[in-house]
Formats: C-alpha cells, sequence, structure tokens
C-alpha cells in the first residue's frame, strides 16, 4: 500500500501557502516572513496567522488525512483545496492547474466537477428531501431532473439508506444525515473528496461505522480523499498518510506508522503517546528481517546454516515457501539416524506464520503462546520477516521508542 | 440682540429668514411638480389601469362568486374549515351591514399595494443582505418612512399627482413597504452560513444561491414580512382616504366630522375583519409551507 502511493501521480501539490487573516493580510506579510510568531502577530497588528508556510503534495488515490486541533488551521487549510478561503500567499496546484488563476465561472465549474465536499455539520439543504440533496450537486450542474434523481437513488442506496428518499434531513438522525452528506458528494463523480471532519459530530459507534464504511467504499472507488480530523486514532485507521498542524504549522507528515514509531517533535508524541498501537499498528511495521532461514537441500547443510545462527532454531523454506520451524535438536537427531537424508519439511514442527498485514493486537496471543518468534509470511507463501515477543513488549511499552531502522526493514 | 443672548437662548434664524427657506423649497417643488407633474402621472397610468379594473372586477362580480373564491383561497391556504367558516361568515356580515361595495375597494387597493411592495421590497431587500453597503444606506430611508407621520409625505404626493388613486397607493406603500424589506434582508442574512458554504463548494453560481438556498430558507421570515406589509397597508386605510381614496376609510372619516359613531364602528370592524382573515390566511399558508422544517422527532 505504501509503495503504491509513493509511485502514485500528484494530484494536488500545495506549495509555500500562508494565510493572514485581517483587514489588510498584505501589508503585515513581511512580519510572517521574519518568523515572527502567530502570538507577536495578532498582538502587534491585530491580524491571525491561520496558515504558515504550508507544503504537500497529495496523491491519486490516497486518502490524506490532516490532523489537529482547534484552531490549528485545518478546517482553513482544507477550504484553500476548493478556494473556498483564498490564501494570502502560494500555490494551489490540482491536476498540474493553478487553481489562483481560476476566473469566477471556471472556479465554479472546477466545483461542480473537480471536488465535492462532505462537512461536519452536514450542510444539507433543509428544505429539499434526501434525494433532491443528494442530487444537488448535480442539478447545480445542469443535468436533467429524472437522470439527477436516478444517480442520487443509486448513491443512496449505496450508503445503505433505500427507502428514506422523500424525508426530509431533519427527520434523519446524524450519522442518517451524513450519510446523506457522502451520498451527495459521491453523486457529482468528483475525482477529489474534501471531507471536514465528516465524522467528527457523531457519536462513537456511528462514527467508526462510518469509517468502515468510507474505508470500504475507497476500496471501490479509489477517490482521493482529504480528510480533516482533531482524533488521532481515525486519522490512524482510515489515513495512507498524515499531516499533523499545529498553530498553523505542518508539524509533521508521513505514513501512520511514521508518526506513530517516530513522532517528529513533542506535541506529537503527546499525541501518539494515547493511541492504542495494538490497534494502529500491523505486523509489517515492526517485524524484524527474516533471518533464521533454513534453505538447506540436505540436513548436513541444514545443520551447517544453523550452527551460523545465534538461535538454536530457524524456519525453513524450501521452493514452495514456507514450511515450518525446525529446531537445532530434531536436525541433529535426523543427522545422527541418516547422515546422508534429504531435508524435509518432516523435520519441522508446525508454527503457524502471521500475516505482515495483520494488526499487532490479533497476533499478541500467538506470540506470547510461542516460544519462537513467529515467522511473518505474505501471501505468496514467501518469508517477509520475524516477530517476538520482545519486539512486541518494545513496541508496545511506550517508554522506549524502538529502533526505526531495525523496525523498517518491511520494505 | 444682545451678545450673549445664545447662552439663555438657542440660537434661531430669524423668522424673515425661515420663511425665505420654506417659500424657496416649496417653490422649488411646485414647480418641479408643474414641470413634471404629468410626466409622472403618466408614468402610473398603466397602475391606475389596473387598479380600476380589478376593482370594477371585485365589484362586478356577484357577491356569492366573490365570497365563494376567497373562502377556496382560505381552504387552499389553510385546510382549515374553521377558518374557511369564518371567512364565510365575515363577508356575509359585511355585505348584511352595507359594507360590500367599500369593502371590494379596499380590499382591490390592498391587493395592489401588497403586490407593488412585495414586487418592490423583496429585491431591495435581497440588495440590502448582499451588500452592507446598501443596508446602511436604506435602514435610515426605512426608519423614516416607518416614523414620518403620513400626513407629512401625503403633501408632497398629493401637490404632484393630485387627489385620487394613485397617490393613495404611493402613500400606502410607502407606509407598509418596511417590514417586508427589512425581513427580507433579516432572512437572508440569518441562512446557516454551512448550508451557504454547502452550496458554494458545489459549485453553485451566485443566483443559483440565491433562487436554491437563500429565498426558499429565508421564506418564513419574508412571509412574516408580508403579513406585517398587508396589516400596516390595511391600518393605513382611513388616512388615504383623505385623500380621495375609496373604501372603508371613507365612512369612517364622515363618522369622524359628523360624529356618527355607529357607522365609524360598523367600518372599523369590516377593517379589522378584513385584517384578521389576510393575516389568518397567509399566516397559515406559511406555516404549511414550511412544515418540514420543523422536522419531526428522532426515534
Amino acid at each position: 500500500m505504501a509503495e503504491a502511493a509513493k509511485e502514485a501521480e500528484t494530484l494536488i501539490r500545495i506549495e509555500g501557502l500562508y494565510k493572514l487573516f485581517g483587514n489588510n493580510p498584505q501589508k503585515h506579510m513581511p512580519l510572517v516572513h521574519q518568523g515572527k510568531s502567530k502570538d507577536e502577530i495578532l498582538a502587534a497588528t491585530g491580524h491571525t496567522l491561520g496558515l504558515k508556510d504550508i507544503n504537500m503534495t497529495i496523491n491519486k488515490g490516497e486518502i490524506f488525512v490532516i490532523m489537529g486541533l482547534s484552531g490549528s488551521g485545518k478546517s482553513t487549510l482544507i477550504r484553500h483545496f476548493n478556494r473556498l478561503i483564498d490564501p494570502t500567499e502560494g500555490v494551489i496546484e490540482v491536476e498540474g492547474t493553478d487553481v489562483m488563476q481560476l476566473g469566477e465561472k471556471s472556479l465554479q465549474n472546477f466545483r461542480r466537477h473537480k471536488m465535492s465536499m462532505v462537512f461536519q455539520r452536514f450542510g444539507l439543504l433543509p428544505h429539499k428531501t434526501v434525494v433532491d440533496n443528494v442530487a444537488y450537486g448535480l442539478s447545480i450542474q445542469g443535468v436533467s431532473k429524472s437522470e439527477g434523481l436516478d444517480k442520487a437513488k443509486e448513491w443512496l442506496e449505496t450508503v445503505g439508506l433505500a427507502g428514506y428518499e422523500d424525508q426530509y434531513p431533519a427527520q434523519l438522525s446524524g450519522g442518517q444525515q451524513q450519510r446523506v452528506g457522502l451520498a451527495r458528494a459521491l453523486c457529482t463523480d468528483a475525482e477529489i473528496l474534501l471531507m471536514d471532519e465528516a465524522f467528527s459530530a457523531l457519536d462513537p459507534l456511528i462514527r467508526s461505522e462510518m469509517q468502515d464504511q468510507l474505508i470500504e467504499l475507497q476500496e471501490k472507488l479509489h477517490k482521493t480523499i482529504i480528510f480533516i480530523t482533531h482524533d488521532l486514532d481515525e486519522a490512524l485507521r482510515i489515513g495512507d498518510r498524515i499531516a499533523i498542524l499545529k498553530d498553523g504549522e505542518m508539524v509533521q507528515q508521513g505514513e501512520p506508522e511514521d508518526i506513530l514509531l517516530n513522532p517528529a517533535t513533542d506535541y506529537v508524541e503527546a499525541f501518539v503517546r494515547d493511541v492504542n498501537r495494538a490497534r494502529a499498528l500491523t505486523v509489517e511495521t515492526v517485524m524484524k528481517d527474516p533471518a533464521y532461514r533454513i534453505t538447506a537441500d540436505t540436513i548436513e547443510e541444514a545443520l551447517k546454516q544453523m550452527k551460523g545462527f545465534k538461535e538454536d532454531y530457524g524456519y525453513y523454506i524450501n521452493d514452495e515457501g514456507y514450511q515450518g520451524v525446525v529446531t537445532e535438536e530434531a536436525l541433529q537427531e535426523a543427522y545422527d539416524e541418516d547422515n546422508n537424508a534429504e531435508m524435509t519439511a518432516e523435520c519441522c514442527e508446525d508454527l503457524d506464520p502471521i500475516s505482515p498485514d495483520a494488526v499487532l493486537e490479533t497476533v499478541i496471543p500467538d506470540t506470547l503462546e510461542s516460544e519462537y518468534s513467529l515467522p511473518v509470511v505474505d501471501d505468496d507463501g514467501q518469508m517477509t520477516g520475524r516477530l517476538s515477543r520482545s519486539t512486541l513488549a518494545e513496541v508496545l511499552g511506550n517508554e522506549e521508542k524502538p529502533d526505526a531502522e531495525e523496525q523498517q526493514k518491511a520494505s | 440682540m444682545a451678545e450673549t443672548s445664545w447662552l439663555s437662548e438657542i440660537p434661531q434664524l430669524s423668522r424673515g429668514e425661515l420663511r425665505d427657506i420654506r417659500k424657496g423649497l416649496d417653490g422649488i417643488y411646485r414647480d418641479f411638480s408643474r414641470e413634471y407633474g404629468e410626466t409622472i402621472e403618466a408614468l402610473f397610468d398603466p397602475l391606475l389601469a389596473f387598479l380600476v379594473w380589478f376593482e370594477k372586477l371585485l365589484l362586478a362580480t356577484p357577491w356569492f362568486l366573490v365570497i365563494a373564491v376567497i373562502a377556496a383561497l382560505a381552504w387552499m391556504a389553510s385546510r382549515s374549515w374553521k377558518l374557511v367558516l369564518g371567512v364565510v361568515v365575515s363577508f356575509f356580515m359585511i355585505g348584511y351591514f352595507g359594507m360590500w361595495d367599500d369593502t371590494m375597494r379596499t380590499m382591490s387597493i390592498i391587493l395592489v399595494c401588497t403586490m407593488m411592495a412585495i414586487a418592490l421590497g423583496v429585491p431591495i431587500g435581497i440588495a440590502m443582505a448582499r451588500s452592507d453597503r446598501i443596508q446602511s444606506t436604506v435602514t435610515p430611508m426605512l426608519d423614516i418612512m416607518q416614523t414620518m407621520p403620513a400626513f407629512v409625505y401625503l403633501i408632497p404626493v398629493v401637490m404632484l399627482l393630485g387627489i385620487g388613486k394613485i397617490p393613495g397607493v404611493i402613500a400606502v406603500i410607502i407606509y407598509a413597504i418596511p417590514p417586508v424589506i427589512r425581513l427580507t434582508n433579516l432572512g437572508i442574512r440569518l441562512v446557516d452560513k454551512d448550508v451557504l458554504e454547502a452550496a458554494t463548494a458545489y459549485g453553485a453560481s451566485p443566483i443559483q444561491r440565491l433562487m436554491g438556498v437563500q429565498l426558499p430558507l429565508a421564506m418564513p421570515t419574508i412571509m412574516a414580512g408580508i403579513n406585517q406589509t398587508i396589516m400596516m397597508a390595511l391600518s393605513m386605510v382611513v388616512i388615504a382616504s383623505m385623500i380621495g381614496v375609496k373604501g372603508l376609510g371613507q365612512p369612517v372619516l364622515k363618522s369622524i366630522t359628523n360624529q356618527y359613531f355607529t357607522l365609524g364602528l360598523l367600518n372599523g370592524l369590516a377593517i379589522v375583519a378584513l385584517a384578521i382573515i389576510f393575516d389568518r390566511v397567509s399566516q397559515a399558508y406559511a406555516k404549511r409551507s414550511q412544515q418540514h422544517m420543523e422536522g419531526l422527532d428522532n426515534g
């Protein structure tokens, strides 16, 4: 997943984005460039620094999460993508088009076709029925009423609200209203989906339901989603990449594991401390390199390989991939019996491998029970790493930061 | 005059100066109305023709047909038998006490004034909502229209257009238009910013935002303004009758000058009855058209 994102083409590029709120922002921009802090600028000029030197690229097909607490500028930032707010300085490029250069008409067209948006407080039209709300984007585009309604009904069904077409938004619960919001956003077939704290107003159970639904939809639709949240758990759960904002500045940008394992500042670390790592990390991100592999054809060679190991066991791997775990003792016995014997899976003990994509939480019992490190084997049967009790303890214990180099052997 | 008199008395123009100012301004306005009076009057000819036609129509239509139409309108607006019954009984009583013709005349002028007030007031309200500068210019004008005694602006209107229906209509509109303007402005400004932002984010043009979001969501407030406008137009009927507008106001005026208590009371009651009917019907309509806004309880 991570590798795919790196190869993917850039869809949105933001460079040197500044936003200063106030009556005459241009005049006070030099102060910002001098590196004065938000508070200093407010005291000196009465202008509020909303965003400071934001740089980011967002790739096609990824879920990019922008995270920050209230006042961090995240909602301001997302409104720059479709220019609901104009920047004081900086470049916003979508598919190579400089959004800042668009005139009024082209901006309208850009908003109609390129991006759609889901809002924290839903932003549904209270005087229109649910189905009319979903078709709203299309009706703005001038698509015929009947075509719009047909499409809207399909999307309503996709988000699980079939049968609610003729209700008014006020008659639905919060979660249902946000599903309408989501259906409305999807109905225009826009490539980019802006989600401004879309699930923050929902209660926890509904929220995680909606997150699941979003992930599920994304697997089918491959939209580019920019998702704003103040909840790190949510960010880790749905984000392919995460950017963390603080006081209008970008503090860290990276893949979820990066953020979790290598927080760039104390601020990020404070955030990360409360995260349930067992639930947020996958095996792949913490496993060690796939050492202790026995690839020999005969017992004798195998025994030789084994002597070179620090441990007294190894993982037997033949052309068909991982077969099982074999101990030095068992090899020795087999060798004593017949010193010319071929190495076969018969000498091995069964040890169920774990998948690199498994969430840590799910492999804790197996890891603790086994006396060996668990082999990590991918879908093709290839061993890609191993997970030991001590690694697990290191990662889940918050005190020590695991050594990144050792962890990141996966890629 | 003593040099220190400004301490005890407020500085004042001399009588002569005051008179000159008055004469000067009156002269300018009189010249203006002589010069342009007919042209301006001609501008209002289509309105006058419509007003006369509508009044004749109401008077020529058989009474039971008029009552039936009004009752049907009341039913469509409110879906309430009680209200419809009230309407029928009120109109029957008005006719029974010999006030039918005057009531029809009043109704025609009120309807025309209300339509004019809406046609002018809603766009002005929209313009005010879109621009703070327009709002800050129009608001004091509305204040003046609402507080200036009606007799005062009757004078220039009569000087310009003489006595008759058109000056009456203008006086009524000046008096009755402020609520619809104010409440249109207020209603649009109160539209939920989130909803409007959503419309913008989906690429709605200013017109699409206005027609699809702002006006529909402001409608309850605008309806309240229209309702107030109707009420104020009705209360202006008596004053308008002083400049020759026929209708329920004239008998009232006659009873004031001749001390006919009962005649005044009956015609006054007829105005009240019209007011209550207009009010209840328009309120019921507004409420019914906004039912979805209330929302049902979840669960």
